[in-house]
């Protein structure tokens, strides 16, 4: 015990170093010394300008609030529609081996295309507005749920379905006290990648063309050649992937509190 | 859990769900739920597939474009293996090493690799490097990730052994550690190529002025559905083919194993 706790001390001071390092690297090599030229990485305290500039005056259509909670929403809706559909039909694949012929089919036809590759086609049907951007968020979150759902139902083990058949559990029972948390591990599996899936669609959607968002700061600030308006916004994106999945880890927890071995949150 | 199905069974159903999903997209145009612009038909998009073979789309026919995209691909995946796999490996070995690396990369891994466009193509501009940052971006941290952990799953006394034979680091990280991680460096390349075969197309709709990513995104802004759907289907063809290509490497490098 006491011995991992040594280690993870140091773990930490060394990482915390690390970064305080990396920081005074980043403000000798552009402050101080200049060998860095400021046009092709900012400075820290434009940075903080930046910061300020965005969230006072404003920066591509919005304040940076703004942006953050349009991009957050586009996300939660098709994260949500995905989850909904495709955990329920990953389980229905994985129960019955008669939907699982029927559906996989259709299913590995599309699976291979990667869901950036459907922006072009969800802004022809759909244009540069909100839906455009949800369809695609959908088409990314909703492989790995169905996936890891059906991978889920067909780890159970053996003796669990047996036991069930046996007890004569039908139904929606079925579904709630075998199928659920017998998969439940695999699903949550499924939802970090979908999760994570989400986020890196949304933000090639918005660099592509959106009003609002954070990868429409990112678009923007690309065109003005406003490095630190882009550092910022990267920055962001990388708070917001963070927090949706330690959101999600928490929720694993709760989720499942038989489990021993929880999830870092 | 059910029985397996008969075979019979299964391939009925197999067909039917295939006839059904053809049988749906052919409905779509038949009940006018969109323009046929806007939703050519399965055999309209395979006559335009045959058609960009030698016809030019954007400046180049499909090969050509694929040439592109592939090109890119094989640098910017190349680096992430050459550099992902031996950092993981050393990372694994070295604690020091782990313990500076792994804050710094915990940092910006939850950064989407698009993200990285704005800043690839002001340093490295859009013809090569920058969409090569961008694939990089996506496929390093699988290939780091995958190879660390299969370092630090080695067996104690694989490790043990090599120690007690005086095998020094660099010896004991190719010939020990590096070997014992195959299989889950493996893994890693699989995804790693996957996210850098995406990334890459990301790119590509974003900066580029060639590729598979382009080509899709000068055929939507043209409203060309048909070779929209091309684009979508040869990017899936091509992900599919690398990662039969990488599973190919693993029999290849595992083949000594269970000789």
């Amino acid at each position: 015990m006491a011995l991992t706790q040594r280690r993870n001390y140091r773990r930490s001071l060394v990482g915390i170093s690390t970064i305080l390092l990396l920081l005074l690297f980043w403000y000798l090599a552009t402050t101080l010394t200049g060998w860095v030229n400021p046009s092709r990485f900012p400075r820290p305290d434009e940075v903080l300008s930046a910061f300020t500039f965005i969230q006072t005056e404003g920066y591509g259509n919005g304040k940076l609030h703004q942006h953050v909670l349009h991009s957050l929403k586009l996300v939660a809706m098709g994260f949500a529609v995905a989850v909904s559909v495709g955990v329920p039909l990953g389980l229905l694949m994985g129960y019955s081996r008669r939907a699982e012929a029927l559906i996989n089919p259709a299913f590995l036809l599309l699976r291979p295309i990667p869901p950036l590759a459907w922006i072009p086609l969800a802004i022809v049907w759909l244009g540069l507005e909100d839906g455009s951007k949800i369809l695609v968020i959908f088409v990314a979150a909703f492989v790995p749920s169905v996936i890891n759902s059906y991978t889920g139902v067909r780890n159970i083990d053996t003796p669990v379905m047996e036991a069930a058949s046996m007890l004569g559990i039908k139904g929606w029972r079925m579904v709630a006290e075998v199928l659920v948390p017998g998969a439940m591990p695999m699903i949550f599996t499924g939802l970090r990648l979908s999760l994570q899936a989400s986020w890196t669609t949304l933000v090639a959607a918005e660099l592509i063309g959106a009003l609002y968002g954070l990868g429409s700061i990112l678009n923007q600030a690309a065109q003005d050649i406003f490095p630190a308006m882009i550092l910022l916004a990267m920055v962001f994106v990388g708070i917001c992937g963070a927090s949706t999945t330690w959101l999600l880890g928490v929720l694993e927890n709760q989720a499942m509190p038989w489990r021993s071995e929880r999830v870092a949150t | 859990m059910k029985t397996a199905l008969s075979r019979h069974h299964f391939w009925s159903l197999t067909i039917t769900g295939t006839i059904g999903f053809f049988a749906f997209w052919y409905l779509a145009r038949a009940l006018h739920f969109s323009p046929p612009q806007f939703l050519p038909m399965p055999h309209e998009v395979l006559f335009k597939l045959i058609d960009l073979m030698d016809k030019p789309f954007a400046g180049a026919t499909l090969p050509e474009h694929m040439a592109a995209s592939l090109k890119r691909f094989g640098m910017g995946f190349g680096l992430a293996v050459l550099v992902g796999v031996p950092l993981g490996l050393s990372m694994g070995w070295f604690r020091l090493l782990d313990d500076v690396i792994t804050p710094v990369f915990d940092g910006i891994r939850f950064i989407a690799p698009v993200a990285w466009v704005p800043f690839a193509a002001l340093w490295f501009g859009t013809g090569i490097g920058g969409p090569t940052l961008i694939i990089f971006a996506g496929a390093f941290p699988p290939c780091l990730i995958n190879a660390y952990r299969g370092a630090r799953n080695v067996e104690v006394r694989f490790l043990e052994a090599a120690s007690m034979l005086g095998v020094g680091s660099f010896k004991t990280i190719t010939e020990v550690l590096f070997p014992a991680a195959v299989p889950s460096i493996i893994a890693g390349l699989r995804i790693g190529a996957g996210l850098g075969w995406l990334s890459l197309v990301g790119a590509e709709l974003i900066v580029a002025s060639s590729g598979m990513g382009n080509l899709i995104v000068r055929a939507q802004s043209a409203l060309a559905t048909d070779t929209v759907m091309v684009g979508m289907i040869a990017i899936g063809a091509i992900g599919v083919v690398i990662d039969i290509l990488i599973r190919r490497l693993e029999k290849l490098l595992l083949r000594h194993r269970n000789a």
